[in-house]
């Protein structure tokens, strides 16, 4: 039954930084490199930037509840198994809806990557 | 790719790992949390392990979103994830969790996915969302 409440958390953690992750990478593409942008302009003009994009509050949003549901997990089942199940999974999520979403190139080289690591998982979960 | 870019891809792996353990360690202490005791979720923050794992899951969010101003969330990702050997390397030394050689081959596997990755271009060239500070984002790999 524990099990089932560590996997149940894991399916939450991998729906929501999913949406998260493309959330924030739209709204940092939108602000541009926070780098330049802090060398030319200092802290506030990127806090300002980045905190004045509407999808990155959505993005937190997604990230908090995964936060959450990560903390239910490591409670209920092992470090070894939530933790790299929930993100190594959530990478697979995330190349498919890079492409969609973000119209991320994914070269054939990192849908490879994507697979490598999807089979992990499996393995990881036998 | 600077080498400032690359720290902060290094910054990424690390502050993640550590934050992760610290939680992990953290919510071990508190024993399991019952859906008929949210409200024990919400003083697990009290909890000095969990504390500083969240500021340490803080540094790791602060170099992840300005990762992903200047790269694709595709190559930050993967690039970034040898933190899965970290963690277990870290699950089995500092609280033995007990690793099946199943397991270490999915480890292994995922490191080499992460590699495949790395060696790629970081950032797609085609310029699809108008950025705001004009920045040339070309191919830096």
């Amino acid at each position: 039954m524990t099990e089932l409440y560590a996997w149940g958390a894991i399916g939450l953690i991998i729906l929501a930084s999913t949406a998260g992750d493309v959330l924030l990478a739209y709204s940092m593409k939108r602000v541009g490199d926070v780098g330049e942008l802090w060398r030319e302009r200092g802290t506030l003009t990127v806090l300002g930037r980045v905190l004045a994009t509407p999808t990155f509050a959505l993005g937190i949003t997604a990230m908090a509840i995964a936060f959450y549901s990560l903390l239910f997990g490591l409670s209920w089942g092992n470090l070894s198994l939530v933790v790299p199940a929930s993100t190594s999974l959530t990478f697979v999520a995330n190349a498919v809806a890079a492409r969609i979403f973000l119209h991320e190139r994914v070269s054939r080289r990192r849908w490879i990557a994507a697979l490598l690591v999807g089979a992990g998982v499996i393995l990881m979960a036998l | 790719m600077t080498i400032q870019k690359y720290l902060v891809l290094a910054g990424i792996t690390v502050f993640a790992t550590a934050g992760d353990a610290l939680l992990a360690r953290g919510m071990k202490e508190l024993g399991g949390v019952s859906l008929q005791h949210l409200s024990g979720l919400l003083l697990a923050i009290l909890n000095p392990s969990v504390a500083g794992g969240i500021l340490l899951l803080i540094a790791f969010f602060a170099c992840y979103v300005s990762a992903l101003s200047w790269a694709d969330l595709t190559y930050v990702l993967p690039a970034t994830s040898s933190g899965y050997v970290f963690v277990a390397l870290t699950a089995h030394f500092a609280f033995h969790e007990v690793i099946s050689p199943t397991r270490w081959l999915g480890i292994t596997l995922i490191t080499a996915g992460v590699g495949f990755v790395a060696a790629g271009p970081s950032l797609t060239p085609v310029p699809h969302i108008e950025s705001r500070s004009a920045v040339s984002n070309e191919v830096k790999s």
